[in-house]
C-alpha cells in the first residue's frame, strides 16, 4: 500500500477532531438520570487525632441526601497497595492501612474525612462547610530524616516506625562497592534533591458512580489509565464486588502522566454510595482539590558516590537515597524508589559494581507516587550529574568522560539485574552534537557575553526502561500483578476492523498509531481501523498505560491477535482460491496464491467468515475474531542523549532556556510525528522541574503550592523550539515491532541537562558552583552565584553538603 | 511566622494589665472582631470576619489569656476556624514594664499560623497580613487604654514605635496626648 498510513507514516491523530472540536466524551460530561452530587471535607491539617465529627447541622441542610464517615466504610476494605518490598533484613514493608475516608486520625493537608452527598453541587459544596470535625493537632512530619529520628511523632500509630522500608540492591554488592570506593583513584560525591512535583494533568479527577438493582451491577465512570486494575483493585480489595458485576468505564481522559494510574478513594466512594443512595453519585475534583488529593511524584534527597580509577574509568557507584511515601501507600509507590529506580543506576556505563540503598519513608504530606518517568528521572538525574561533577573536578570533558565509559556490546548484563538487548549511545551522542550545533557553542557563548550573559551547554545521555514488564519477573520482585497487556483484533463482516486494546489512551494518541499497524499489516486504510479502549465491558483484561508500555507491550498484543487473524483468514482464502494454505500472502488487502495470478480480497474473506455458505466449517470456526495476551520477554530500553543551551543573567540569576536538543534511540517509530509530540512535552515537564514546578510544604506540613500562583508551569513562552531526532533505531530485539516506547524519555533525560547547563554557564563565567538543587529559581541560582553555597537558597537544610541522608525536598518555593 | 514589636502606652501598669483581660477591650481591639464574650480565666469566644488574600471568611474561634504573671507578663493566644476558608491561629506573649514617666511599655512577640485553604492561596501574603493584624491590635489596644485625645498633632517626646517594618500610619498624635494634656 502506499506509505502514507502504515507504520513510519505520520497522519495527523484522528482524537483530536473530537478534542479540539468540543465532542470528546471526559468523564465530567457523562451525567446520569438522577444523578446526585459528592463533595468531600478534607483536612486542613497535616496530622491531627480525628476525635469526632459533627454532621448534624449539615445534615439538616437544603438538599442534603446523606453525609458518609468512615464508620460506612466498615466492612470495606482500605486502598490496597499493588507492589511489597522487601527490605535489607527480609522483613517485608510496613504498610498501613489506608481508609476510604479517615478513621482516628487525618495524616495529610487534603485527607478526606466526611463525603456530602446532595441533590446539587451548590448545596453539597454548602453542607460541607457546615460539617464540623473535630481534630485534635499533632505534630506533623514532613521532613524524612526528623521522621526517622527514634522519638519522631509517627504518622501510622500502629506502625513501628515511620520507615517503610529499608532497600538494598544489589545487598550482595555492597561490600565489594564499598571497597571499590575506599580503594578508588577518584570519588566524587554529591548530594543532591529531586524536588516534590505535582503532575497536574489538564482534567482533574472525576469519577460517576452508577449501580442497576436490576442486575446488581455496579458501574464507575472515572479519569484512569487502566480501567481493568481499578475494577481488579476496587472489586477485590475495597468493596468486595465480584467483577463481572462491575465495569470501570474510562472514557476520554484529558492526561494522565502517572498520577490517573492509581486507585483512589473518591472512585472507590462514589461506587460505594450510587448502590447505598440508589442513584449515580459524581465528584468532580476541583483544582484545588487536585493539588493536595492527586498522587505527587519524585521526592527523593540523596547522596550518590562515584568511582574512578587513574584512567577515568568508572569502578564503582554508590548510592543512599531517602524516598518519601507520602502519609499513605499508593498503588505502586514502593516500586518506584526501588525497582523503577535502581535498576537504572548502571545508567549507559560499564560500572561493574553498583550498590543502592533506599530509605522509604511516612511523612504528613499527600502521597507520592509514579509521574511521568517514575524512578527513572530520579536515577539519570543522579548519575548525569555525577559525571558531569566528576569530569569538572578532573578537569575532562564532559561528553569525553561519558563516551570513555558507554557500554558499546549488546545484549549488556548490567551489576542491577536489568539486561539491555540493544543500544549505540555513541550514535545518539554524535546526532545530539550535531543537531545542538555544539561546534557551534563557543561562538555563541561570545555573543551573550556581549550581551552581559552568561552561556552554558549541559548534557545528559539517560538510558531508561519501558515496556513494564515480564510478570514472573516482577512477581518475584514484589509485584501483585502481572504486567502483561491484551488485545481483541475483531474484524467484521464486512471488512473493518475494531480493535479492543487493555492499553489506554489519555493522550498518547493510540487510536491513530495502533490503526496504522494494522493497516501496515494487513493493507487496508487506516480509517477502516477502529481501536476501543478504556471500559472494562469492551476490551478484554489488561494492564492499562504508563511506563510508556503501550506500544511495546499493548502494541505487541494487538499484532499477536492480528497475526491470528490473519492466519485464519489466510486458511478461509486457501479455501476459497482451492490452493495450499502455505502459498497463501497477504499484501494491499489482498490474498494471492504465490506463483499464480489468483487473489482474493480481504473483504471478500471477511465475508466468508461470517456468511460460510462456502466455507472449511469442517476445519475451522466461522467468525475472524481473535484475542492475545502478551507478556514481554524484557523491558525495552530507550536511550538518548540530550543537551541543553542556557543563558544565565549574571545580575539576576534568571535562566533562559535557549536551545534543546534531544537525539533519542526508540526503536522503530510507528508514528514519527507523535513520537515527536511524546518528547516535547515529556521535555515540557523535565525542564519545568529543573526550572519552575516545586511542591513546597512548610514545616507544619500546610501545603504552599497549591494553586497555580504558587506552583510553576512551564508555558509554551518559557521554551524554546526543541530540535528532536529520533534516526538513531536499533529495533528492540524481543517485540515483534521492533519498539521500544517514547513516552517518558523527555521527562527523564532533560531535568539534569538543564541543571548542567546552568551549572556550566556558571563555571565557564568563572563562578565556580558545584551544584544547586532544583527547580533552579532566579533566587536559588543568584544565592549561589553570591557564594552562598549550594543549598542556601533552597530552603532544603537537608540537601547540605553536611547534612544530606535524610530531610526533605520540599520547602518554601 | 514570628515577629515581635512594642508600644508605650501612656497608662500605668495595672490600668494596662486590666484592659487586656477585658473582653470589650479586646473586641475592640481585634481587627475585624464582631462578637467576644467570656471571662479571662474561662477563655473568651470571638468571631471574626477577615480576608486574606484571596480568601475571605468567618472565623468562630477562641481566645485563651495564659501564663498570667500580673502585672508582668501573660500570652494571649486563639484559634479560629474558618471552614472551607482553612484556620488561622496565634499567640502573642505580652510583657508590660514601667516607663520612666509613669507611663507602660508592652513588649509583644507574637506567632501566627494558618492553615487550610488560607496555606494554600494565601502563602505569599500571610506574612504582611500577620503583621498588619498585629500592628492594628496593638495599636487599637493602646488607643483604648489611652482613650480618645482632645489634643491634636504634636508627637511628643516618647511617642510609640510602630512594629518593625511597619509605617507609621496610625501614629495619630491626639491619641494619646490626653493624660499629658490633662
Amino acid at each position: 500500500m502506499p506509505k502514507d498510513g502504515g507504520i513510519g507514516t505520520s497522519p495527523k491523530r484522528r482524537e483530536d477532531v473530537r478534542f479540539l472540536s468540543g465532542t470528546g466524551r471526559y468523564t465530567d460530561d457523562i451525567n446520569l438520570h438522577g444523578q446526585a452530587y459528592a463533595v468531600f471535607v478534607r483536612s486542613d491539617v497535616a496530622h491531627g487525632r480525628l476525635n469526632g465529627i459533627d454532621t448534624e447541622a449539615a445534615a439538616d441542610m437544603p438538599g442534603v441526601i446523606r453525609i458518609f464517615t468512615a464508620r460506612d466504610f466498615e466492612g470495606c476494605g482500605g486502598v490496597p497497595c499493588g507492589w511489597q518490598i522487601t527490605s535489607r533484613d527480609g522483613n517485608v514493608m510496613q504498610e498501613p492501612k489506608h481508609p476510604i475516608l479517615a478513621e482516628g486520625k487525618v495524616r495529610h493537608v487534603g485527607d478526606p474525612i466526611a463525603v456530602v452527598v446532595a441533590e446539587t453541587l451548590a448545596q453539597a459544596r454548602d453542607a460541607a462547610e457546615a460539617v464540623m470535625p473535630d481534630i485534635e493537632d499533632l505534630p506533623a512530619i514532613v521532613d524524612m530524616k526528623a521522621a526517622l529520628a527514634d522519638d519522631a511523632p509517627k504518622v501510622h500509630d500502629e506502625l513501628s516506625s515511620n520507615l517503610c522500608y529499608d532497600w538494598g540492591f544489589v545487598e550482595e554488592n555492597r561490600e565489594a562497592v564499598d571497597r571499590a570506593i575506599k580503594e578508588a583513584a577518584h570519588v566524587t560525591t554529591l548530594e543532591l534533591v529531586n524536588n516534590r512535583m505535582i503532575a497536574n494533568p489538564m482534567e482533574p479527577r472525576v469519577a460517576v458512580g452508577d449501580y442497576a438493582a436490576h442486575s446488581d451491577e455496579s458501574t464507575l465512570y472515572t479519569t484512569s489509565q487502566n480501567p481493568h486494575v481499578i475494577r481488579l483493585l476496587m472489586g477485590a480489595f475495597v468493596l468486595n464486588i465480584p467483577e463481572h458485576k462491575l465495569r470501570v468505564v474510562a472514557p476520554d481522559v484529558g492526561g494522565g502522566f502517572g498520577t490517573k494510574i492509581f486507585h483512589y478513594a473518591e472512585e472507590a466512594f462514589c461506587t460505594f454510595a450510587a448502590k447505598q443512595l440508589r442513584r449515580p453519585v459524581k465528584w468532580t475534583s476541583t483544582r484545588s482539590e487536585a493539588f493536595m488529593s492527586d498522587a505527587h511524584g519524585r521526592d527523593h534527597v540523596t547522596k550518590i558516590e562515584l568511582a574512578l580509577d587513574e584512567d577515568n574509568n568508572f569502578t564503582a557507584l554508590r548510592t543512599d537515597t531517602h524516598a518519601n511515601m507520602g502519609a499513605y501507600l499508593s498503588t505502586f509507590a514502593p516500586s518506584v524508589p526501588t525497582w523503577l529506580h535502581g535498576t537504572l543506576m548502571a545508567g549507559n556505563y560499564k560500572t561493574p559494581l553498583v550498590y543502592v540503598n533506599v530509605k522509604a519513608v511516612f511523612t504528613n504530606t499527600v502521597p507520592v507516587d509514579a509521574y511521568r518517568g517514575a524512578g527513572r528521572p530520579e536515577a539519570t538525574y543522579q548519575l548525569e550529574r555525577i559525571v558531569d561533577k566528576a569530569a569538572r573536578e578532573l578537569g575532562v570533558d564532559p561528553i569525553a568522560l561519558r563516551r570513555q565509559n558507554f557500554i558499546t556490546e549488546f545484549p549488556y548484563q548490567t551489576p542491577v539485574a536489568v539486561q539491555y538487548d540493544t543500544g549505540d549511545y555513541h550514535a545518539t551522542m554524535d546526532k545530539l552534537l550535531d543537531i545542538a550545533d555544539h561546534a557551534g557553542f563557543e561562538a555563541r557563548a561570545e555573543e551573550s557575553r556581549k550581551k552581559g550573559k552568561l552561556r552554558g551547554f549541559g548534557i545528559s545521555h539517560y538510558i531508561e526502561a519501558c515496556g513494564i514488564a515480564p510478570s514472573n519477573l516482577v512477581g518475584q520482585l514484589g509485584a501483585r500483578a502481572g504486567l502483561y497487556e491484551s488485545a481483541t483484533v475483531r474484524v467484521n463482516a464486512t471488512g473493518s476492523i475494531s480493535v479492543m486494546t487493555g492499553s489506554h489512551s489519555h493522550g498518547q494518541g493510540h487510536e491513530t498509531t495502533f490503526a496504522q499497524v494494522i493497516a501496515e499489516m494487513i493493507g487496508i486504510d487506516a480509517d477502516q481501523v477502529d481501536i476501543v479502549h478504556g471500559d472494562t465491558a469492551r476490551t478484554p483484561m489488561g494492564m492499562g498505560t504508563y511506563g510508556s508500555r503501550s506500544i511495546a507491550v499493548g502494541g505487541s498484543a494487538m499484532v499477536r491477535a492480528a497475526e491470528k487473524v490473519i492466519n485464519k483468514a489466510k486458511k478461509i482464502a486457501a479455501h476459497l482460491m482451492e490452493a495450499s494454505e502455505g502459498d497463501i500472502e497477504l499484501k494491499d488487502g489482498q490474498f494471492t496464491v504465490a506463483g499464480t495470478d489468483k487473489s482474493v480480497a480481504w473483504g471478500d474473506v471477511t465475508l466468508a467468515a461470517y456468511v460460510p455458505h462456502n466455507y472449511p466449517l469442517e476445519e475451522i470456526e466461522p467468525g475472524l475474531e481473535e484475542t492475545a495476551f502478551y507478556d514481554p520477554a524484557n523491558f525495552t530500553y530507550p536511550s538518548g542523549g540530550y543537551g541543553c543551551e542556557v543563558e544565565v543573567d549574571s545580575e539576576t540569576g534568571l535562566v533562559e532556556v535557549v536551545g534543546f536538543a534531544a537525539a533519542d534511540d526508540f526503536g522503530n517509530v510507528i508514528n514519527p510525528m507523535i513520537v515527536e509530540g511524546q518528547v516535547h512535552g515529556g521535555l515540557a515537564q523535565g525542564i519545568g522541574q529543573a526550572l519552575w514546578e516545586n511542591c513546597a510544604y512548610d514545616a507544619d506540613g500546610q501545603l504552599l503550592s497549591a494553586s497555580y500562583m504558587d506552583y510553576a508551569m512551564p508555558r509554551s513562552t518559557d521554551l524554546p523550539m526543541f530540535k528532536v531526532d529520533h534516526s538513531c533505531v536499533t529495533p528492540c530485539t524481543h517485540n515483534p515491532l521492533g519498539v521500544k516506547g517514547c513516552g517518558e524519555a523527555g521527562a527523564i533525560g532533560s531535568p539534569p541537562a538543564v541543571v548542567n547547563a546552568v551549572l556550566d554557564a556558571l563555571n565557564r563565567g568563572g563562578i565556580a558552583v558545584d551544584h544547586i538543587d532544583m527547580p533552579l529559581s532566579p533566587a536559588r541560582v543568584w544565592a549561589a552565584m553570591q557564594g552562598a553555597g549550594a543549598n542556601l537558597g533552597a530552603a532544603q537544610p537537608a540537601a547540605r553538603s553536611e547534612d544530606t541522608a535524610g530531610g526533605r525536598s520540599v520547602g518554601t518555593p | 511566622m514570628e515577629l515581635s514589636g512594642h508600644r508605650v502606652i501612656d497608662a500605668p501598669r495595672e490600668q494596662v494589665w486590666e484592659a487586656l483581660l477585658d473582653p470589650a477591650v479586646l473586641k475592640a481591639c481585634v481587627p475585624g472582631c464582631t462578637e467576644m464574650s467570656g471571662t479571662p480565666e474561662e477563655g473568651f469566644e470571638a468571631t471574626v470576619v477577615q480576608k486574606v488574600g484571596p480568601v475571605k471568611a468567618t472565623f468562630k474561634g477562641d481566645v485563651r489569656l495564659e501564663d498570667m504573671k500580673r502585672p508582668d507578663s501573660l500570652t494571649l493566644s486563639g484559634e479560629g476556624k474558618g471552614g472551607a476558608a482553612g484556620f488561622a491561629k496565634g499567640g502573642a506573649d505580652c510583657r508590660l514594664s514601667e516607663e520612666a514617666n509613669g507611663a507602660t511599655r508592652l513588649d509583644y512577640d507574637v506567632e501566627a499560623k494558618v492553615g487550610g485553604k488560607l496555606a494554600q492561596l494565601g502563602s505569599r501574603v500571610i506574612d504582611g497580613f500577620a503583621k498588619k493584624m498585629a500592628d492594628q491590635f496593638f495599636e487599637n489596644f493602646k488607643t483604648q487604654v489611652e482613650g480618645p485625645s482632645e489634643a491634636d498633632g504634636g508627637v511628643a517626646a516618647g511617642s510609640p514605635e510602630p512594629a518593625e517594618g511597619e509605617s507609621g500610619a496610625s501614629k495619630k498624635g491626639g491619641w494619646f496626648g490626653r493624660k499629658r494634656a490633662d
